[in-house]
């Protein structure tokens, strides 16, 4: 069966689609979310390694961080099909992913002050990861700050997007130099990763957890996007015949 | 050699400008654009030369899109906006020079010379263009014309800050380049001396 | 192609050599930021031989963005970007020129001033060699990469600040194996060449993609 997705990318047929996908995606997100917090809370080993029941803030860390850094990826795919196919509704998506993807990458630094506390007596260390999380915060903020400094909104989706793709081709090198500063001592970056050292339990409850931020975000992203439609599309005929309805 | 321009829509910020805007010009041929203040002339002088993407149409020059031969179509450009381009430390010869040479052609300073008197500069040749006055600015700008090749012109408000004589002048050069088989666009509030079956009256006014 | 490349490189020297004192803020402004680190900090030679890479090079960062804002701010003031756009020419090459002239006029002074700056840290001859050549090397990236996000926020208000937001986590790459290499050179005994590989590494990649980009950005803000 063939869907012209074209179709969707107009907003005013894309603004109600929205609307009954969000609370879908948002039910999924409880349902989920609740379900790997109780699984990972209570149905996991009270001690990992040497870390005791404070470890259990890994459900949200980890899904948040592993958000942030998915987020930044989809965020340009959808500049790059504004860019390629010049339809706005991809520019809305971008904006909105951004926003979300930013509060993700704070989440991750912020739970990871807590357990760096905890754990290591400390609520910040430069290492890599936490480096390369603060650094994607900062390409967040970066993108932002330029969408919102500029008052066209053709001009500012357009330059944005081309921050974006910038961003992106030149995150690989950063997260390089930040976890290889020195290239005498690594010449391959094949960092061990600590997904195999997991016991199966508490992967699976992080996993579903992940998901459920998955839906969680596609939840939110929606709901912005639809307000960014509003704003945008607020002298048009079809927003106004929304209002007489309402 | 015809410009064509086919069902052409253009918006700034949310309000549409002009839509299904379509014209064609050929050789020796003068489109006089008119409209009111805020109605899209600059804008439509600017997504002709490629500066601002419209919405929706086509811009053709010779029968090919102008989006995807903008090499072969700049050659045949002649651009001038509200700005008149002149850097403002350099002068009036070095600013000719310095504009053909990124255009790839090539202005000896006799040349540039003999432009810049035609339009009543002789004597500023050395002076850097800050120190000239606002309608001598605007005539090193359009001595631009004499000195280029282009068939194409696009002149954005040409005869303001100019005195009479200057726009007497402008006036002749136009008119012969157009008559000699070029073909120009402008936006005046002056009344040309030019044969009416020469000459296309465009009102964007129409096409709100 | 190639002529209207020296043209447009000349007509920035030229402009820059009339007005002599834009030149001189920022390689003047890179002084007084190492100067005052000790200040700060200690006036320790074993401290500051310690920080003397990291300072060099954040220096160089600040230094660099301060200047972006005027690659593009008066050609696109004055008309004349408009006229660059509408050239046959590809719009790559003219950026090409003016970031190249631009380096020439921030970039280059820094690296000749460098010495200055390693004997107020206490840093031996070889080692201020190093600094010169990473600095050499890292500051035309900076300028290349400094481009596109100059082109991006053009004419827009507050551009000065918002570009450094933009374009300082970009020169992250180059701060790490710039300032790793002088710190490499003091050691002693350390291989220097995979530093200077990456260096040159990124350079060619900036070569090859940012003037496109910055073309691209250009084309976006004019409009």
């Amino acid at each position: 069966m063939a869907i012209n997705w074209f179709k969707y990318s107009s907003p005013s047929s894309f603004y109600p689609l929205a609307g009954k996908m969000i609370p879908v995606f948002m039910t999924l997100a409880i349902v989920l979310i609740m379900g790997g917090l109780y699984w990972g809370f209570f149905e996991t080993p009270d001690v990992l390694s040497d870390q005791k029941q404070y470890y259990r803030i890994i459900y949200v860390h980890v899904a948040s961080a592993w958000m942030a850094m998915w987020l930044y990826v989809v965020m340009v795919a959808w500049a790059v099909l504004g860019l390629i196919f010049n339809t706005r509704m991809s520019y809305m998506m971008a904006s909105a992913t951004a926003i979300t993807g930013a509060i993700m990458t704070a989440l991750s630094l912020w739970t990871g002050a807590f357990w760096g506390q905890t754990s290591w007596g400390t609520w910040w260390d430069w290492d890599p990861r936490m480096t390369s999380q603060l650094i994607l915060l900062f390409l967040y903020i970066g993108y932002i700050a330029l969408q919102s400094a500029i008052e066209d909104n053709r001009r500012s989706d357009r330059a944005s997007a081309v921050l974006a793709m910038v961003g992106l081709a030149i995150v690989p090198v950063i997260y390089y130099s930040i976890n290889c500063p020195d290239p005498n001592e690594c010449a391959s970056l094949h960092q061990e990763s600590s997904l195999k050292r997991v016991e199966s339990n508490i992967l699976i409850a992080m996993l579903v957890v992940t998901a459920g931020f998955w839906m969680y975000c596609f939840a939110v992203i929606l709901m912005r996007v639809r307000n960014i439609i509003l704003l945008r599309e607020s002298h048009t005929q079809w927003v106004e015949r929304l209002e007489v309805k309402k | 050699m015809t410009l064509s321009v086919n069902q052409l829509q253009c918006s700034r910020g949310d309000i549409c400008l002009f839509e299904g805007l379509t014209f064609e010009l050929t050789a020796g041929q003068l489109i006089w654009l008119e409209g009111k203040n805020g109605s899209g002339k600059t804008t439509l002088l600017r997504s002709l030369c490629g500066l601002f993407l419209p919405d929706a149409g086509t811009i053709k020059w010779k029968g090919e899109l102008t989006r995807s031969t903008e090499d072969t179509f700049y050659k045949d450009l002649f651009y001038l906006g509200h700005q008149n381009a002149l850097k403002l430390d350099l002068n009036p010869v070095e600013n000719l020079q310095v504009l053909s040479r990124l255009a790839g052609e090539s202005v000896s300073e006799e040349q540039a010379d003999e432009a810049l008197s035609r339009f009543g500069l002789s004597g500023y040749e050395e002076t850097p263009v800050r120190k000239l006055s606002q309608g001598q600015q605007r005539r090193v700008a359009l001595s631009r014309l004499l000195l280029s090749k282009a068939s194409l012109l696009i002149l954005d408000e040409p005869f303001v800050a100019l005195d009479a004589a200057a726009v007497e002048l402008l006036q002749s050069v136009i008119v012969t380049q157009v008559e000699q088989g070029g073909m120009a666009i402008l936006t005046t509030h002056q009344a040309l001396p030019i044969p009416e079956e020469k000459l296309i009256r465009v009102s964007l006014d129409r096409y709100v | 192609m190639f002529d209207s490349f020296l043209a447009l490189l000349k007509r920035d020297l030229l402009l820059a050599l009339r007005r002599r004192s834009d030149i001189f803020t920022v390689l003047f402004f890179f002084i007084i930021v190492v100067s005052i680190f000790p200040l700060g900090i200690s006036f320790e030679k074993a401290v500051l031989q310690k920080i003397a890479p990291g300072v060099v090079w954040v220096a160089a960062l600040l230094a660099s963005t301060l200047a972006l804002e005027r690659i593009f701010a008066n050609d696109y003031a004055d008309g004349t970007l408009e006229q660059m756009l509408l050239t046959p020419q590809p719009l790559s090459v003219l950026v090409f020129a003016k970031t190249l002239a631009h380096w020439l006029l921030t970039g280059l002074p820094l690296v000749l001033i460098a010495p200055l700056a390693g004997l107020q840290y206490h840093l031996s001859a070889s080692t201020i060699g190093t600094l010169m050549l990473v600095l050499l090397i890292g500051t035309p990236i900076l300028s290349m990469i400094g481009a596109i996000g100059a082109a991006l926020t053009l004419g827009l208000r507050g551009g000065g600040i918002l570009v450094s937001l933009l374009v300082l986590p970009l020169y992250i790459p180059v701060l790490v194996y710039g300032s790793g290499a002088i710190e490499a050179a003091m050691q002693g005994d350390v291989s220097l060449q995979p530093y200077y590989l990456l260096l040159l590494a990124f350079l060619l990649l900036a070569l090859v993609f940012t003037p496109l980009a910055t073309a691209a950005s250009l084309r976006i803000s004019v409009e």
